[in-house]
């Protein structure tokens, strides 16, 4: 089993989590028509024997995306850090949600839904 | 080489079995070759022995860092199958499947092919639906495919679980008869025997680290035995491919490495007469009875990059349990051995069979974990398309640009998510 630090919940199985892949592309702009840029990024894949930064969806913790780097031969662990951490500082604040930051927490997550949607996650 | 034969075996067998040759010869690597052929799995043994007896290419190398089938080709679950639905697999994987047919006389060597069918479940009329689509297809490609109803599949496999209160209950299956399995470690040593019985020089314990070019022309490889020059390098190292494609100066690939795991219970006595597999909301599992008695199973992916020939916990724990839904009578049964494997899966689930932007170097590599089958057929493919430097019309579609050109071969219509396939 893989051990996940989540920054927000602590450390889990990785069964509590949702493989997301590589973490290390960077998506053109949705404005771009660039074949070959939307190509390579959809497409090709640097897949290291070592380091890999990865993304990890938290499906059932706290369903934050986080950004892990691990090592694809010895499987460790170096670091986990949250993917959006604004995003995440809304849920972490109080646990009991006035209507107030209740709203502001949904917008947050929102908007972090759709920059996973621009990065091409797959939930 | 001495052939095979009955008499061979009763001679032998009067003598002790002391007097048998070695299978292949164990050469030095000459200086230099026609072809290389990086990888001494089942692909790469499969490629030099057809460039050999279809191309008349002789002088040819195997390169293999470790030893013969110590990869994949001697770790998987040894199903052999060709119902597939896309254009670009269906007749490669039947091209395969009837080179199997022949392949034990074809190699004088008895690869323990047996066409002991495989029975695919189905548990809702979505998935029956789905499924009748691709045995259609399969049979109007002229591929045998039957589609058996409840009853009928009770009648093939008594003891599957058809408890009315099973969680999911069988509704049926489909059957493709001239499926079945063969024994991995054979088919490599087959393809390895005769081979090297038409010259080609099987080299273990030899590493390509990196590629020598001469005006952006493969002209060689180096490795740890030394330099070995050719003008023509075919690459079939399956979870290694990344690797060396970076050094060949191929960039990334749409190939991301994964690990499969397999298992297998101690032996028992003869308990299941064909290959039963499943896919449905609850898991994938695929189960067969090896001629040693012992149950060989296997799901999923462990769905994670790795390069680590080791398995992980979750995954165990998931296929025990698919047995447990479809075979309760297993219950009780020890597993012996677990371990896994470094498979290369590809962006669309399907292979590569293909030339490179690298004039001289060739790609076999893309197979998911379900390259065994294929063994055959791609040392066929691949022999023909790096002798005639282009693709045989069979492997022509599994090209290494296909989705640049937007081309995809997926089955599953997951897109592009290797852990998905
Ligand atoms: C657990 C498991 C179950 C599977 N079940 C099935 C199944 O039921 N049916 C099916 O059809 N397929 C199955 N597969 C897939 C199938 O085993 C593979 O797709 C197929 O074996 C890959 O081709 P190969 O035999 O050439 O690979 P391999 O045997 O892996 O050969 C590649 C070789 O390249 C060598 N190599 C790597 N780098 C270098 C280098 N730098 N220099 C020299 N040599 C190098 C490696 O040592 C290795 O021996 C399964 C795979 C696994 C792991
Ligand atoms: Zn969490």
């Amino acid at each position: 089993m893989l051990r996940i630090d989540c920054p927000v919940c602590g450390i889990r199985d990785h069964s509590e989590f949702s493989y997301g892949e590589d973490a290390s592309i960077t998506y053109p702009e949705l404005s771009n028509t660039d074949r070959q840029a939307w190509y390579e990024a959809v497409f090709l894949r640097d897949n290291p024997r070592g380091l890999h930064l990865e993304r990890w969806h938290h499906v059932q913790g706290c369903r934050q995306w986080l950004i892990v780097a691990r090592d694809t031969l010895t499987h460790d662990i170096s670091s986990v850090t949250l993917a959006h951490p604004k995003a995440a500082s809304q849920l972490k604040a109080p646990r009991k949600l006035t209507k107030g930051n209740a709203g502001k927490a949904s917008s947050a997550s929102k908007t972090a839904m759709s920059k996973n949607a621009a990065n091409g996650v797959a939930s | 080489m001495k052939r095979y034969s009955a008499f061979s075996i009763i001679k032998n067998g009067l003598a002790g079995h002391k007097h048998w040759e070695r299978a292949w010869r164990d050469p030095k690597p000459k200086k230099a070759y026609d072809v290389i052929i990086i990888g001494g799995g089942g692909h790469g043994l499969a490629t030099a022995y057809y460039l050999a007896k279809n191309h008349g290419i002789t002088n040819v190398a195997v390169l293999e860092k470790g030893w013969l089938g110590g990869g994949n080709a001697g770790r998987n679950t040894t199903i052999v199958r060709s119902n597939y639905f896309r254009e670009g697999n269906t007749a490669f994987y039947e091209h395969s499947l009837k080179l199997w047919e022949g392949l034990s006389q074809d190699l004088n060597y008895n690869v323990m092919f047996s066409q002991r069918g495989h029975l695919n479940l189905y548990f809702t009329p979505a998935q029956r639906d789905a499924l009748a689509r691709r045995y259609n297809t399969m049979r109007l490609n002229g591929i045998d495919g039957d589609w058996l109803t409840r009853d009928q599949v009770r009648k093939m496999v008594p003891h599957l679980n058809y408890a009315e209160d099973a969680r999911y209950e069988i509704m049926g299956g489909y059957l493709q008869k001239r499926a079945g399995t063969a024994r991995h470690d054979a088919v490599n040593w087959g393809f390895a025997r005769a081979a090297s019985n038409l010259g080609v020089d099987i080299i273990q314990q030899c590493e390509v680290t990196d590629f020598i070019t001469k005006a952006g022309r493969i002209v060689g490889v180096n490795t740890t035995k030394g330099e070995i020059r050719a003008e023509k390098v075919g690459m079939a190292v399956a979870g290694s491919t990344s690797l060396l494609a970076h050094k060949a100066g191929l960039g990334n690939l749409p190939i991301e490495s994964h690990k499969l795991q397999a298992f297998v219970s101690e032996p028992l006595k003869p308990f299941l007469d064909t290959v039963v597999v499943y896919a449905n909301g609850h898991g994938h599992f695929y189960i067969s009875q090896s001629d040693k008695g012992g149950m060989v199973f296997g799901g999923n992916i462990d769905g994670y990059n790795s390069y680590a020939q080791k398995g992980n916990l979750p995954i165990y724990t998931d296929v025990a349990s698919c047995a447990m839904n479809i075979m309760p009578a297993l219950g009780r049964i020890k597993v012996l051995r677990q371990w896994a494997g470094i498979m290369d899966m590809s962006m669309d689930g399907s292979p590569f069979i293909s030339k490179t932007k690298i004039p001289g170097l060739y790609l076999n590599a893309g197979w998911c974990y379900g390259g065994f089958k294929a063994t055959p057929g791609s040392g066929w493919c691949f022999a023909h398309t790096i002798a005639h430097d282009a693709p045989h019309e069979i492997n022509k579609l599994l090209t290494l640009d296909r989705f640049e050109a937007g081309i995809h071969i997926d089955e599953s219509g997951h897109g592009p998510f290797p852990k998905a396939h």
